[in-house]
Formats: structure tokens, sequence, C-alpha cells
């Protein structure tokens, strides 16, 4: 009896790529803390984590393990429900934006199946991404609200204006590539990027304003005054503790990964080799998706240490000095950007 | 003109931002150079428990209780160093040689008790200037870390060299490449 017409064999294989990519994340996550460490000493001419296991590669399983055993601290004062459901949101909506992100070519079998490598390939691919990363807000938003402190309330009101400014020249960049590539489909856009050449070569002055709405979105340096160490007290993570606190600085860093790969996926063209015509080598669709998987692994990992690297050179932007950058001057650029694309594409199909 | 103290002060530009600066771009791009730099460059970092710094020849550490070359205990309790520590940091009581015990005290008068506080002690060395025996000397370790305060009382079997002939190879690690300050001619 089959109600529904759904292959099992397609739940399966995608069951297992939701796995497997919520694994990656987490892996990927925990190296970026280790990563963070080594970078921060090594631009500070010291030599950071190397005592766990060898170069100190076990540091964040130690560092893990010491937040599972930490004290669980729920304050009188804060709403329970809505303090315990902050982390959740914040790790959710970090881990759901991977779904729509093409991670490598599609993955044929022996038998000739063939597995498309992303969890959903949707018509409105990039805009999930964004509905997503706006809901992420609420995970600061409710944490810092539901602590029941003053500090947290307001790194949690500077975060949420802050992501809610930067979300608008982000959409308007962005608006510049869906006009040259003409889908919102994520697949679709690394086809077209394959075809002509990366989106960063055409665009720039978009990809410098996704990059910074990226670090804002993010709460990376120089916009981390959701978090301002030494001002809030660590704002709105301040009265977290336990896996609790580790939920919200994980999910920092999974943000950080997938931002990455969505950066990696429209402008720089996602798993797609450049310089190479990887179609005349001849390899089997078997291997050619573990190549290209390395790719946009290579692409993920020079972002993030792009990130890492502007995190350990600049300070943080005084709130002033970040509202006038996001609306003065980031909007009008992207403006000035989307319409400028608007017109060069309407000139030459002409 | 107003005058000035030295000719170092530079003059403040302090002209609005144009736009271009205002993007902060160019500027953080010349900061993350640097930072690049010095990601590439030799760290001053040593490694401490497998890696020690070298200290100068001259380096005041832990006090060494020195042997004479037959292995006696050069310190006569005369508490010459007690009275230069200005931390009072030494604690002593002296001893009458007994007959039979030639071989490990070189004069007739010997400490038997002998102690130093190395949380007290500021590792000044007056205590090896006042020392007409040579019997105590600063030596280029350093205290180590320990868990209670009582740790870091020495005793004087801890303070004292090991013996020359018997634990030649230690004694020879303890001396390291510092000339030893034996008095020979008493």
């Amino acid at each position: 009896m089959y109600l529904l017409t759904i292959d099992l064999w397609m739940l399966l294989g995608k069951a297992i790529l939701i796995v497997a990519i919520i694994g990656l994340s987490f892996f990927i996550a925990m190296y970026t803390t280790y990563a963070e460490r080594k970078v921060a000493a090594f631009m500070q001419d010291r030599l950071g984590p190397n005592r766990a296991g060898p170069f100190g590669i076990l540091q964040p399983l130690a560092d893990g393990g010491k937040l599972f055993f930490k004290e669980e601290i729920i304050p009188l004062t804060s709403n329970k429900f809505l303090f315990l459901l902050g982390p959740a949101l914040a790790m959710i909506t970090a881990l759901v934006t991977s779904s729509v992100i093409p991670w490598a070519a599609p993955f044929q079998m022996g038998n000739g199946t063939v597995i498309p490598m992303q969890v959903a390939d949707v018509d409105m691919g990039i805009l999930i991404v964004f509905a997503i990363v706006s809901i992420g807000v609420y995970g600061i938003m409710i944490g810092g609200w539901a602590s029941n402190n003053k500090f947290s309330l307001l790194a949690a009101i500077r975060g949420a204006s802050q992501m809610i400014s930067y979300e608008l020249p982000m959409g308007l960049a962005l608006i510049a590539v869906l006009l040259m590539t003409g889908s919102l489909k994520m697949s679709a856009i690394v086809g077209y990027q394959m075809e002509h050449g990366w989106n960063i070569i055409y665009q720039p002055l978009g990809f410098i304003i996704f990059f910074v709405c990226a670090l804002a979105e993010c709460n990376r340096t120089p916009f981390d005054l959701a978090e301002a160490e030494n001002e809030l007290n660590f704002g709105y993570h301040q009265e977290y503790s336990s896996m609790k606190l580790g939920f919200y600085l994980f999910a920092e860093y999974i943000n950080m990964f997938i931002s990455s790969a969505v950066m990696a996926t429209i402008y720089l063209g996602g798993y797609d080799i450049p310089f190479v015509n990887e179609a005349s080598w001849g390899l089997s669709p078997f291997w050619m998706s573990f190549i290209s998987f390395g790719v946009l692994m290579a692409k993920i990992s020079f972002f993030l240490f792009v990130f890492l690297w502007i995190r350990w050179t600049i300070p943080r932007f005084r709130y002033d000095q970040l509202m006038n950058l996001g609306w003065k001057k980031l909007v009008p650029l992207a403006l000035v950007n989307m319409l400028i694309t608007a017109a060069v594409i309407l000139y030459l199909n002409k | 003109m107003s005058t000035q103290l030295t000719n170092r002060a530079l003059p403040v530009d302090r002209k609005p931002m144009t736009f271009v600066e205002s993007l902060y771009l160019w500027n953080i791009l010349k900061g993350m150079g640097v930072t690049l730099s010095h990601f590439f460059r030799k760290k001053v970092t040593y490694n401490f428990p497998e890696q020690k710094r070298p200290f100068s020849k001259v380096f005041r550490g832990l006090h060494v209780l020195n042997r004479d070359e037959e292995g006696r205990e050069n310190c006569t309790a005369c508490g010459l160093c007690a009275v230069a520590c200005p931390a009072e940091a030494i604690t002593m009581e002296a001893a009458e040689r007994l007959p039979g015990e030639e071989h490990l005290y070189r004069e007739e008068k010997y400490a038997a008790k002998y102690e130093i506080n190395m949380l007290r002690c500021i590792f000044c060395g007056l205590c090896e200037e006042a020392c007409p025996k040579d019997a105590i000397y600063l030596s280029e370790t350093f205290a180590p870390a320990n868990y209670g305060r009582k740790g870091f009382i020495y005793p004087k079997e801890e303070l004292l060299i090991p013996h020359p002939i018997n634990e030649k190879e230690a004694y020879d690690k303890a001396v390291g490449d510092r000339k030893i300050k034996n008095n020979k001619t008493n």
C-alpha cells in the first residue's frame, strides 16, 4: 500500500546527507575554535594551544568536555522556557541554513543513480538562507531578554538592530547577482558560474558588501557588538553557563562556516574548479564529486581564515560608526551596484 | 609659535574623512598586512617545561650548599648568611662535629639544620657574599611551583650539592658550566 509516492531510497540518501552535513558542521566549528586560537596566537607572535595532543589538536575536545561538566545555572529571575529556547534557536538556525547549499557535484552510484549532494534543491534556495538568517536574530534576542539582565538586554538589542540593518545591504548586493544568474536556485547559481566565470569577477563591489554584511550577521569582529567582551561582559550570553553557553559559542562558528559556504557558492563558483575544464579529464562522476567537495572546502577554509584574520586585526566599531557604515555607506553602495548591474544587463540584452 | 620641548611632536590630521576613507577598507587592508607579517614571524615563546630560557652566568636562582672536593660540607653554621639576609629567609641550627664524622663535615662545627624559605627569599645574593667559607651560592635554576607553602621551605638535604665523588654525574650536572668556588686552603 503506497499512500505517498516517496522513494524510500531517496529519503535514506537525504537522511545520510543531513547527518553527514551536520556532523561536518560540528567538526568544522570545533576546529575553527582551534584555528581561531592558533591564528590569534600566531598573529600575536605566540604559539597558541599546544599541550592537548600533538600541536594541541585535541584542545577543542578538552574545551567541549569542560563545558559539558560545568554547572548549569538558570537565574531565578529569568524566564526559564525562553532561557532554554534561546541557545536552541541559535543552534537550529545556524544548522538549517546548510540545507540549500550544493556541497559537491552530483554523486553517481554504480548503478547509474545520481544523488545530488544538496539536501534541498528548492527554487527559492537563497531566499531560504535569508529567511533563516533573519530568524537567527531571535536566538540572540530571546537569550538576552530572558536572562533578565541589563547588559544582556542591551547587547541583545544592539545585536538585533545590527543584524537587521546589515541584512538590507546584503540583500541588495545579492539582487545584483540574481539579476545576472536569473535564478534563486543555488544549483543554478553554481551552474551559471561554471559556464560564465565566477560572480566575483563581475560583482567585486557586491562581493565586498556581501562579505562585510556576513561579518555583521555572524557577530564577528569588527561587528561583535552583541558580545562586546570588555564593555558588556559577554553581552547576550552573560548569564549562560555549561553547554547552553557552548551552544551559543558553537552556533557562532557554525554560522561562520555556513556563511563561508554561502559566499563561496554565490561568488566563488561553489564547487567549481577554477581555470580548468574538469569535463576534459575524463574522471568518473564518482571521483568528481569528491574532488569538487574538496575544492568547495578549500574555498570555505580560505573564507574562515579571512574571518579569523580580520578578527585579530581590527578593533570593534563604535555603535554609531556601525550604523553609519551600514545605512549611509553600504546601503547606497549596494543600491548603486544594483542599478549599474541592471542597466548593463538591460543594455547587453537589448 | 608655541615653544616645543622636543621636535618629535607631529601635528594631528583632523580633516574629516573622505567617503573612500570612511569605508575603512584601505586602512583595514593595511592592518591585515601587518598581522599577516606577524603570522609568519619567528615566535618568541619558550615551551617552558621542555625548553628552558638560557640564563646569564650571573643569574641568581636557587641556593646550593657547597661541598669541598672530598665531599665534606663547607658550612660551619656561623650564621653570617642569616644575618646578612635582608628577608630573613635563612634558619639554621649549629651542631658540633663528633669523632668519626670528619669525612662529612670539614670543620668542627656544622649546620644540623639549614632551611631557606624560598617564598621569603628575594634572591639578592647577599648570603653568597657574606659567606666566609664559600659554602653557599646561588645557582642558575629557579624555584619550581609547589602545591603548598611548606614545599617552598627547602631543608638542607634539598640545598646540598650532590657528593662530588659518590654521585659524580649529578654533581657535575649541578655545577654545570659555573666555576665552582671551592675553598681549597681552609
